[in-house]
Formats: structure tokens, sequence, C-alpha cells
């Protein structure tokens, strides 16, 4: 299936889905003021792919910022992520964090805690 | 004439100002405040912690002013631009103080009082139990909200919300949000 590369901006983060290899990332910031219109295409995209996944998807979220417009956004991706999991896949979501920023880290427990896929917390040193 | 809306500006503006500013709350001005801040938490080398949650809370602060702000005020005198509302970023006693500022219709707030009083009323672990709450239960607006704003303030501040509303009009109150980072 296509793949979706999208540049960061001030206030979007850059969107690596590639269909080939079922590695899935977010990097960057996430702040936009309206996160649905940003985030529509990714879950459309997530939910086209959950109906013939790869044996193995792999999810990098590497946010620096995002916003609580955001957080829903994200969550709706992980719950189609969810849906492929439940569906017996294989996937893993690999959280990433700045080792003194406990804001993000806990955000990740967050989600953890609500969505039944394996993290990873990975914390990033210099 | 109710509340002296200039005056107040003027009067919080005189301290240890990061930036001040009053007009219309635009996405524009949000990357411009945010970039001009971080520019000068560089400067002064603060701690990655403190910039990245005060970062955040001017996310969330101005971006709650951009979707509640109500486009035209009855009654209120043309000298405020459309979308009114002010932002103030001072440090004070180590900590950095942000205050904003917007007209609110006077049947609004109840709603936000309540809110307010009811995040201030709550432990740690309770914010982080609504936070999930309302994360995995309620919708976003059209505009993109989601009512986490003020909850994902105080968690990450650890500190209350101070508020006050001053009384305007007959319809609207001026209603000023004050945030310790």
């Amino acid at each position: 299936m296509e793949s979706i590369f999208i540049e960061g901006t001030l206030k979007t983060p850059i969107v690596k889905f590639d269909g080939k290899t079922g590695i899935v990332e977010i990097k960057g910031r996430s702040i936009p003021e309206n996160s649905i219109e940003f985030y529509k295409p990714l879950v459309d995209w997530l939910e086209e792919y959950a109906k013939k996944p790869l044996e193995k998807t792999q999810v990098n979220v590497q946010l620096e910022y995002f916003n609580t417009s955001s957080s829903k956004c994200i969550l709706d991706v992980f719950k189609k992520l969810e849906a492929i999991h439940k569906a017996k896949h294989d996937v893993v979501i690999n959280w990433y964090y700045e080792e003194d920023d406990e804001d993000m880290l806990e955000a990740g427990e967050d989600y953890e805690s609500i969505i039944r896929v394996p993290f990873k917390m990975i914390e990033i040193v210099d | 004439m109710g509340f002296n809306v200039k005056e107040y500006y003027e009067n919080i503006s005189k301290g240890n100002i990061l930036l001040a500013y009053k007009g219309s709350i635009t996405s524009e001005l949000i990357n411009d405040v945010l970039e001009a801040v971080e520019k000068k938490l560089e400067e002064v080398n603060e701690l990655s912690k403190t910039r990245k949650k005060l970062y955040n809370v001017l996310v969330e602060s101005m971006q709650n002013l951009y979707h509640h702000i109500e486009e035209s005020h009855e009654g209120i005198t043309e000298e405020f631009d459309p979308k009114f509302g002010l932002l103030v970023i001072e440090k004070e006693d180590g900590m950095y103080k942000v205050t904003t500022g917007n007209f609110i219709n006077s049947t609004k707030i109840k709603f936000l009082k309540e809110k307010i009083d009811k995040i201030n009323s709550l432990s740690r672990d309770e914010l982080k139990d609504m936070y999930k709450f309302i994360l995995n239960h309620q919708k976003l607006s059209a505009k993109g909200g989601g009512g986490l704003g003020l909850v994902d303030i105080a968690r990450k501040t650890g500190s209350k919300l101070e508020y006050v509303f001053h009384n305007y009009n007959n319809n609207y109150y001026f209603f000023n949000l004050i945030i310790k980072v």
C-alpha cells in the first residue's frame, strides 16, 4: 500500500507511515490548533492498513511537545493499532522521551494504561 | 463603565516582563509568541524542564483563548479587536507567572468557575484520572478543542489555577486566569 511521508512544520510533526516495512513514525512537535485536520488522513491510512497489515508493525513516537488537541488524535491512532494487535498481528509502540522529561514519560504511560498494545518507553540520552 | 481592561493590562505589564501582548489571538500570533519565548528562555539558559513546562502552558492557555474567545462582544466598545485577548508572562519570585485575559459571556461563568474549582480540588493522582477519563471519553469539538487544556495545565504545573471574573457590563465579564510555572 502507498506510504505517507509528511515534512514537519512549526506546529505539526514529521510523519512516515511506511506500508512496505510496517514502520510508523511520528516525530517532532504536534501543537496545531485543530489537530483533526492533520490526523484524519493518518487514522484513515491505518484503517486501510489494518485490513491487510504486515506481520510486524513497529510504531515510533518521538514527540518534543504535543497539545491536548493532538492527544485525542494520537489516541485515535493508537486505537487503530490496538485493533491490528487484537487481530493477532504483532504491534509494538516505542514511546521516546528525553531523559529529564517526566511529563512526556507520564503521557506515554497514560496511553499505555488505556491501549492494549505493548509499549516500550525509551529514554533518549544526549 | 465596568472593569478597565487597559489600566489592568498596564498594571500587570510593569514587573519583570518576558512578554506582554493585547489584541487579536490568531494562529500566527501563537506562533510568534512561542518563538519569541523559546528564544528568550534559551538566552537565559533556563532549565529544559522548566522551558518545556512553560511552553506547554503557553500552548494550552493561548489555544484555549483561540478556541473560546467570542468573535463579537455586544456592548463592548470598538477599541477592542475582534477575538481580543491578553497575555502577560513575567518572572516573579523565581517562577514564571502567565496571565491571560478575555471577555466571557456571563452565562458561561458558572460552568467555567465550577470546572476550575473542581480541578483545583483534585490531588495529583485524581487529576491524572480526570485527564485520562476526558481523553478517552470526550470527543473533540469541531474547532479541535477537547476540554483538556486546563486539566493539563494543572497537572503539568502542579499549582492551583488562580482566576478572577471582573464585571464589564450587563452581559460580559473579563476573565483572568493566572498560572504559575
